[in-house]
Parts: structure tokens; C-alpha cells; sequence
């Protein structure tokens, strides 16, 4: 019941929490940068007018791709949240990706295939991490059930710190955020126009910042996962981690200029191997 | 009895018909007649066999079959022989006569009859074998079909190589025969004359168009496969004169504890590494891509590969946690990373399926080596999933060839706007490789966890895997991208022959189908095998929820993008040209450059080879690998005198 419960909250909510996550970016960065920044409600009233443009389309495969790519990452989220087996979650996400990749990979457009390509470079540099932090939450706390995980007495984050920063890490590729914001941009002045979202508009381009808000949601609640444990008070701990993770994501995005793709690849397998990998050694060898 | 005699021996007596007709009716009938009384007569057997749900044995008295068996190994080595000296190569002949050599001093002198009367049986069927006869059945025989078609486009396409049809055919239904004897065989002196056949006609196929890659490349796949056998003849001696074991369940029996049979294993399982085309042996499987597609298609889904992890999968239960399963786990675990890296550099279709299968390969691998239940219950999945996956891309990859004149990855932009019928196949094989919820991934999901629980190196290879799963990602996802790309091109008449999209039908039949009863194999077929061969009663390695949610994900990978569709058919969108900073001609596949003249526009795939550089990881990786296996093998030696 309980996990009804999380999963309808889940998808009624986590657009909301979503599109204020994305207004409070726009406005740090805009304070960080010395302007006053739109409203809190901003990336709202976006979707709403793209929802009322003119949907130009260079295929009708696009909407396919596009509501596929919406429909996994809920089904992704909606897994999460009822608390079933993590590496199925991390398995799912990937799968949503694929869709967000083949929709700007169709496409015959050179800017948009060279994002496609850079946001499977991106995914190329983020999986092994991703699918680590499951491997490390089975090793601290003996299961891949995410409902047990947040039952147990300790926090993973006691076990798992090197797999925490090793998280953040590629966080912000997942995020998309400068200095690995290869694929796409959120400042539409870089060599690739604006890369993998380049030939959606309207309609497809409104579901994407959709898509995104869910994405983001859950991600952020993988962060959470590293906190939460069987007491009631890790929960508030937990959400104010999570809003540090996600103030230290816009603080990197506003105080690094982009890398190039190889830069970002060797430097995550790096961080990957180093916090990741010696963080589990240690698990199994020492515990 | 009889029905495993004459599984073994048909496919010999329908290559030897095959080998006399020159005419193509005559050989079309042959072909399609034995696949179809093979395929019967194997499903019929596997069925009864799984109902019956009890072990087999066969052959409790050898009578001639010993001897008929010694003057084969005696007719292998005069043709290995007489063909190195006629292309003037001097290691397979060393190998060759040192290991007939040592067989026929074994079998004629040193050998104790009553340590193979012990044993009481020759040849078993237990339900791990009943799987590979189905997957060597069916998977075989459809590409002997799809053979046929190819082979007339491919001496329409190359009319330089000589015509020897009747041969290859022949050679591949040699093939077949082989490898039935090869999973029946519990007596090891049994299954070692059939993996020789495997080998020898594994370079014959290879050699196939007789040009000069080609005979340097089956020559290659000859000796580092007789060495495999040398180590295989090596571990039937030791086992009988110092064991008095002779049979594969004999070592099975004698248990994890005893310490002294460690040596045998690891030998037995170098036999197997090189078979699997495993790191250090990999280029053999590599070279063996010079002849013609069905060939490939053969070699690395059904038969010789499978040969090399069926035994590992059945020596797991004796590799666990010892020096035998550390060598293979690790060499399986560095085999699967490094060469999925080395795919995302080709650009050649069937380049990029052979690195593929030494990277899945490497997986069922590690999975045997770690020995565990979970873990061998992963590898057989793999081994399914496998086998028709990649039979199904390697003839679609041949076809594409045949009907577009290339196998380049680039050259099938928009392939599903062309030949929508290849592409779609290419599709299906491709998701069935790695896209969730398909059998790829359900594999490696038990993988992760089976391994994880086992102690030892299992961390290791953990590491290895989630690397490896995201090259393998890439690799694939590029591919796709390439086939569904939509290229504004027409649709071309598919000129693909009947027998070719025969097979390539049931394939894609067939892997969606294992998808969707996946469930029921897990319960009805593997957990009854891991039970079998580990002796215990209950097997659970994913659980009824995990199941529903697989099932889920399958109904939703399909019905989604189909519902989307309708969907997208009514979408009120304003048709556009794509973005190319206002250079645009009209069509979405050109735009003008600086003289104002139409140039054709292409978007090809990121290959890294500035990052790679593919011979030094070759060479790292096989001196890497050798050094494991000698490393591990005197650690054995060690251990065991």
C-alpha cells in the first residue's frame, strides 16, 4: 500500500518538485552571476507557452521517441519509488536513455546526431559509476531492495563515502551541467547549436523538459538512498543533502567552462576506479 | 540410445550425401530435408527427455567404437600433416603428432580398461545437454538453410574463388554431427576425438576461398586450437594414470574438496579458453570472419565457441572458489571489458559481431568460473540468448552484404527506410543483445548479483562487468542509430533469396519468443538444470516480482513506441528541414557549401580510435592473458604434486 501510495505521489508530484528544482538553478545562477534571474516559476510558464507553439518537425518518429523516452523514465521512477530492486531501476534508466538518444539519432541533422553521439559518450562515462553505486548499496547493506536499503540501521554514506563523491561526480553529466555539458547546453551560443534537443520544438521540446524534471527527481533521490536509514530523522537530513548536492551541481555549472569528450570520459572512469572501485575493495576486503 | 546415436551419426551420413551431390536441386533438397529431420528429431528427444526429467546414459559397452575412434584421430593428423607441408607450416604438425602421439601411446599401452569400466557409460544426457542439443539443433541446422541462398549470391558476387559448395555444406553438417557427439560424450577420450573433428573443421571452413588471408587465418585458428587439444589429451592422461578417472562425471564426482583433481580442471578449461576465442586466443575467431558469412554464423553462435563454454559450464561446479575458477573467472572478466572496448573501434559489421562474441563470450565465461549456482544458471541463459542473437545478426550482416555490396556500419545509413525488412531483423537482434528487458540483460543482472556473493576475485570482476556494460552500450546503441537513421532514400526492392530470409524469420521469431517465455524457461529449464547438476532441490536465482516486472517492461517495449505511434500519425506537426544553419537545398540529406554547390550530407559515428589504438590493446591483452593462464597453471602444478 505504502508503495502506491509513493509511486501515484511520485508521478503526480515530482513534475512540480521538477520544474521548482529547475527555476531555483535559474535563479542561484542568475544571483551567482549578479542578475536578479526570472521567476521560481519560470520553467513552468515555459512549457506551457512551448506547449501552445507550433510543433516543427523534421519526422513523426520524433514524437514516438520523445513520449517513449517520458514513459520509461516514469515507469523508471515509479520503480524507485516503490522501492523494488535498484540495478532493475539503474537497467530501466538506461534503457529510457536509449530513447532520448535514437530521438536525436534519427534525425538526418548533423547537430542533433553529433549531440546523440556525445550524449552516448556521456553515457558511455557515467554507467560504470551508476551501476557501482547499486553493487556498493548491496555490499553495505546486503540487498538491491530499495525498501530494505532505507530500512537498515546505518546509512549507506558510512560504508559508501568514496562511491558518494564518485556519485556527485557524474551527477553533474547526468545533469547535463557545465563542464560536462557536451550533448546539450542550457545557453544555446556553443559550437553544436544546441546539440541533442536541437530539432525538437514546441510539443516534443515541452515533454523533454517534462521528461527531465521526472529524471531529475529520481536522480536526486539516489542521492538520497546514500542517506536514509531506519530512524525518522535521516529524512530531513536527506532532503537537505539532496539540496546540497543540487546547490554544489549549479556552483560547478557557473565556475567551469566545458571540457572536451575525452576529458570527460578519462576523468569519470578515473573518479570511477578511484572512489568507486577502491570503496568497494575496501568493503569486501577490510569488512 | 538409439536417438543419440543417431543424432551424432545423421548429420555425418547427410554431409557425406552432400559431399556427392554436385548438383544445386539435389543439395537444396539434402539440406533442407536433414535440417528438418535433425531439428525433428533433436526437439522430439529434448522434449521427451525434459519430461521424463531424468539423466540418460548411453553406450555402457564402447565394442568398436574405440578403435573406429583411433583410426579418426590417425586420419586428423595425416591431413593436418599433409596440409602444413603443403603450405609449408611446421607448428600445427608439431602439435598435431605430439598429442595423436601421446593419445594413441595412452589408449594402446598405458591404458587401464577398468578405470572406463568404473564409469559403466559412455555418453549421457542430462538436462544442461538436452539445451546445447536444441541450440546446435535448431541454430545449425537454420544456418546450413540460410547456406544454401548465401552461397549462390556469394559465388554470383565471387566468381574468382572456386565453386566448392558441395564442400562447405558438407563441412558444416560435419560440423553438427560433431558437436552433438561432443555434448553426449561423458567419457573424455569420447569427447576429445569430437573436439578434435570441431577443430580440423573449423580451419577447413575457414580456409574456405583459399586465398592467402585465408589460409594464414584457418592456419591460425588450427594450432592455437591444437594447443587447446594438446592441453585436453594432457588432462586425460593425468586424469586416468594418476585418478583412474576417465569419464567427465567421474571428475565432476570426485568433488570440490579434493584438491588433487585442480589440475585437470585447469586444463581442461585452457582447452576451453582457446575454443571460447578467449584473451590471449582471441584472434583466431577474429581471422575467421574471411570466410563466407553462414561460416561465421556457425562458428560464433551454435557450434565451436559453445563447445568451449559448455565444457567450462560443466566443469563450474569444481571451479569454485580454486585456483581452476580464478584463472577462468579472471580471464573471462578482462575478455568481456577489453574486447567491448575494442568493438566501439570497428566499423565493419562483422567486425564489430566478432569482438561482440568474445565480450559475451567472456561473460559466460566468468560466469562459469565463479562456479556458483546463480552464476551458472546466468551463463546458461547467456548461452541461449546468445546463440540466437547473434546467428540472427551475423546472417542479416551477411544478406545487408550481399544486397547493399557492403558490411560497413556507415554504409547502412537509413537502412530502414531501404530494406526495411533487414533492418528490422537487425533491430531485433541488436535490442536482443543488450537492451533491457531482453535476455542479454536478465543475464547480466544475475551475473552481477550470483557474482557478488561469491567470495574470492568475484569483486574484481564485478569491476570488470559494470565497465564492460557500458562499452557494450555504446558499441550497440551506434549501430542502431545507424540502421534507423532516417535518411530521406526509397524503398529498394530486397532481392535477399527465399532460404536466407527463411532462417533469418525463425531467428527474429524465435528471439522475441525466448523473450516472452522467458519466465517459463527460467523455472521449467534452468532451475531443473542447476538443481541437476549441483545436487541440491530448490534454485531461486530472481524472484516472482522480478519476473513481473520483466514481463512488464517486455509488454511495454513493445506496446509504448506502438501506441506512440498512432499517436504520432495524428500529431498536428508542421513538417520542417532539419537545422544546418540555413544551408539547406530542399532535401534533408545535402546543404551548399562555400562554392554554392550541393554537397552530400553525412553524419558518421564516433569510432575513438584516437583513443584505442586496437594493436596495442591486442597485444597487451594477449600477453596479459598468457601470463594469467601460466601463472595459474604452474600454481596448479604446484599445488597438485
Amino acid at each position: 500500500m505504502g508503495a502506491v501510495i509513493s509511486v501515484v505521489l511520485y508521478i503526480l508530484l515530482a513534475p512540480i518538485v521538477g520544474g521548482l528544482l529547475a527555476g531555483l538553478d535559474r535563479k542561484i545562477t542568475a544571483r551567482m552571476q549578479g542578475r536578479i534571474g526570472p521567476s521560481i516559476l519560470q520553467p513552468f510558464y515555459d512549457v506551457r507557452k512551448l506547449f501552445a507553439k507550433e510543433t516543427l518537425s523534421i519526422g513523426k518518429f520524433q514524437y514516438l521517441t520523445i513520449i517513449s523516452f517520458l514513459i520509461f523514465v516514469i515507469f523508471t521512477g515509479a520503480c524507485f519509488f516503490a522501492g523494488l530492486d535498484i540495478l532493475l531501476v539503474f537497467f530501466v534508466l538506461t534503457t529510457a536513455a536509449m530513447f532520448f538518444v535514437l530521438a536525436a539519432g534519427l534525425p538526418n541533422s548533423p547537430f542533433s546526431r553529433m549531440g546523440a553521439m556525445r550524449e552516448l559518450v556521456q553515457m558511455l562515462a557515467y554507467e560504470p559509476m551508476v551501476l557501482l553505486v547499486a553493487v556498493g548499496l548491496y555490499k553495505a547493506t546486503g540487498t538491491f531492495v530499495i525498501k530494505d536499503i532505507i530500512s537498515s540501521d546505518v546509512s549507506a554514506i558510512v560504508y559508501l563515502p568514496g562511491m558518494f563523491i564518485g556519485f556527485l561526480y557524474i551527477l553533474t553529466i547526468k545533469f547535463r551541467k557545465s563542464p560536462f555539458d557536451l550533448s546539450t547546453s542550457h545557453h544555446a551560443h556553443q559550437e553544436l547549436v544546441k546539440g541533442i534537443t536541437t530539432e525538437l520544438s514546441g510539443k516534443t521540446f515541452a515533454i523533454l523538459e517534462i521528461t527531465h524534471w521526472y529524471e531529475n527527481v529520481m536522480l536526486l533521490g539516489v542521492v538520497a538512498l546514500f542517506i536514509l536509514n531506519s530512524s525518522v530523522w535521516s529524512i530531513p537530513v536527506a532532503i537537505v543533502v539532496c539540496l546540497l548536492a543540487y546547490f554544489l551541481e549549479i556552483l560547478i555549472d557557473n565556475t567551469c567552462a566545458r571540457v572536451k569528450w575525452d576529458f570527460m570520459l578519462k576523468s569519470a572512469w578515473i573518479v570511477t576506479i578511484i572512489f568507486g572501485t577502491v570503496n568497494l575493495l575496501i568493503l569486501q576486503y577490510l569488512f | 540410445m538409439e536417438f543419440v546415436a543417431f543424432l551424432v551419426l545423421f548429420p555425418f551420413v547427410v554431409a557425406a550425401l552432400l559431399a556427392c551431390s554436385k548438383n544445386n536441386g539435389v543439395r537444396k533438397v539434402v539440406v533442407y530435408a536433414g535440417s528438418a529431420i535433425i531439428i525433428a528429431a533433436a526437439i522430439y528427444y529434448s522434449v521427451t527427455g525434459f519430461l521424463s526429467g531424468e539423466t540418460a546414459y548411453y553406450f555402457t559397452e564402447a565394442g568398436p567404437v574405440n578403435i573406429i575412434m583411433m583410426c579418426g584421430e590417425v586420419f586428423l593428423m595425416c591431413l593436418i600433416v599433409v596440409l602444413s607441408i603443403k603450405h609449408k607450416k611446421i607448428l600445427p604438425i608439431i602439435l598435431s603428432v605430439t598429442q595423436t602421439g601421446l593419445m594413441l601411446w595412452f589408449e594402446l599401452l598405458a591404458h587401464k580398461p577398468e578405470a572406463a569400466e568404473e564409469a559403466h557409460y559412455f555418453m549421457l544426457s542430462d538436462k544442461l545437454t538436452l539445451i546445447m542439443c536444441l541450440i546446435v539443433a535448431v541454430v545449425g541446422c537454420l544456418i546450413c538453410v540460410y547456406a544454401v541462398g548465401y552461397l549462390k549470391d556469394y559465388h554470383g558476387h565471387h566468381t574468382e574463388y572456386k565453386d566448392r559448395r558441395s564442400f562447405f555444406c558438407a563441412m558444416l553438417f560435419v560440423f553438427l554431427g560433431a558437436m552433438f557427439g561432443l555434448i553426449f560424450s561423458d567419457n573424455l577420450i569420447w569427447m576429445y576425438f569430437f573436439w578434435e573433428i570441431t577443430s580440423v573443421s573449423s580451419f577447413l571452413l575457414i580456409g574456405y576461398t583459399k586465398t592467402e588471408e585465408a589460409v594464414t587465418n584457418s592456419f591460425r585458428a588450427l594450432w592455437m586450437n591444437l594447443l587447446g587439444g594438446l592441453g585436453f589429451c594432457l588432462a586425460i592422461i593425468y586424469c586416468e594414470l594418476s585418478l583412474g578417472i576417465a569419464s567427465l562425471s567421474g571428475l565432476l564426482a570426485s568433488g570440490l574438496e579434493n584438491s588433487i583433481i585442480v589440475l585437470p580442471v585447469i586444463l581442461l578449461a585452457f582447452a576451453a579458453l582457446t575454443k571460447s576465442a578467449q584473451f590471449p586466443f582471441s584472434k583466431w575467431l577474429l581471422g575467421a570472419m574471411v570466410a563466407p558469412t553462414p561460416s561465421s554464423a556457425l562458428l560464433h553462435s551454435a557450434t565451436m565457441v559453445k563447445a568451449g563454454v559448455y565444457l567450462l559450464l560443466r566443469l563450474a561446479p569444481v571451479m569454485e572458489g580454486n585456483v581452476a575458477g580464478t584463472m577462468v573467472s579472471l580471464i573471462g572478466g578482462i575478455t568481456f571489458f577489453a574486447a567491448s572496448v575494442l568493438a566501439i573501434t570497428q566499423s565493419d559489421g562483422k567486425s564489430v559481431l566478432a569482438y561482440s562474441t568474445i565480450s559475451n563470450l567472456g561473460l559466460i565465461t566468468a560466469c562459469a568460473g565463479v562456479g556458483t549456482k546463480e552464476a551458472v544458471w546466468a551463463g546458461a541463459l547467456l548461452v541461449i540468448f546468445h546463440a540466437v542473437s547473434k546467428s540472427l545478426l551475423f546472417q542479416t550482416v551477411g544478406s545487408v552484404e550481399h544486397t547493399i555490396g557492403s558490411r560497413d556500419i556507415e554504409d547502412m545509413t537509413g537502412l530502414v527506410r531501404t530494406y526495411p525488412v533487414l533492418a528490422g531483423a537487425l533491430t531485433i537482434g541488436i535490442a536482443g543483445m543488450f537492451l533491457a528487458p531482453f535476455g542479454m540483460l536478465i543475464s547480466k543482472w544475475a551475473v552481477l548479483k550470483s557474482v557478488l556473493d561469491a567470495g574470492g576475485i568475484s569483486t574484481l570482476i564485478v569491476i570488470l562487468i559494470v565497465f564492460g556494460s557500458a562499452t557494450t552500450l555504446f558499441y550497440w546503441t551506434k549501430w542502431l542509430c545507424k540502421i534507423l537513421v532516417q535518411a530521406p532514400k526509397d524503398k529498394q526492392k530486397n532481392k535477399t533469396s527465399c532460404d536466407q530470409l527463411t532462417s533469418i524469420g525463425i531467428h527474429a521469431f524465435l528471439m522475441i519468443a525466448l523473450c516472452i517465455v522467458f519466465p517459463l524457461i527460467a523455472t521449467n529449464v534452468l532451475e531443473p538444470m542447476i538443481a541437476n547438476m549441483f545436487g541440491v532441490s530448490d534454485v531461486l536465482v530472481l524472484s516472482a516480482m522480478d519476473m513481473v516486472i520483466m514481463v512488464v517492461m517486455l509488454v511495454m517495449v513493445f506496446a509504448i513506441p506502438f501506441i506512440c505511434s498512432f499517436f504520432a500519425k495524428n500529431a498536428k506537426v508542421t513538417e520542417a528541414k532539419e537545422y544546418i544553419a540555413g544551408i539547406n537545398v530542399g532535401t534533408n540529406d545535402a546543404f551548399v557549401d562555400s562554392f554554392y554547390n550541393e554537397k552530400p550530407l553525412t553524419v558518421s559515428n564516433w569510432y575513438m580510435g584516437e583513443m584505442v589504438n586496437v594493436n596495442k590493446w591486442m597485444l597487451s591483452m594477449t600477453w596479459l592473458g598468457s601470463a594469467i593462464i601460466v601463472v595459474f597453471i604452474i600454481l596448479a602444478a604446484g599445488g597438485a604434486l
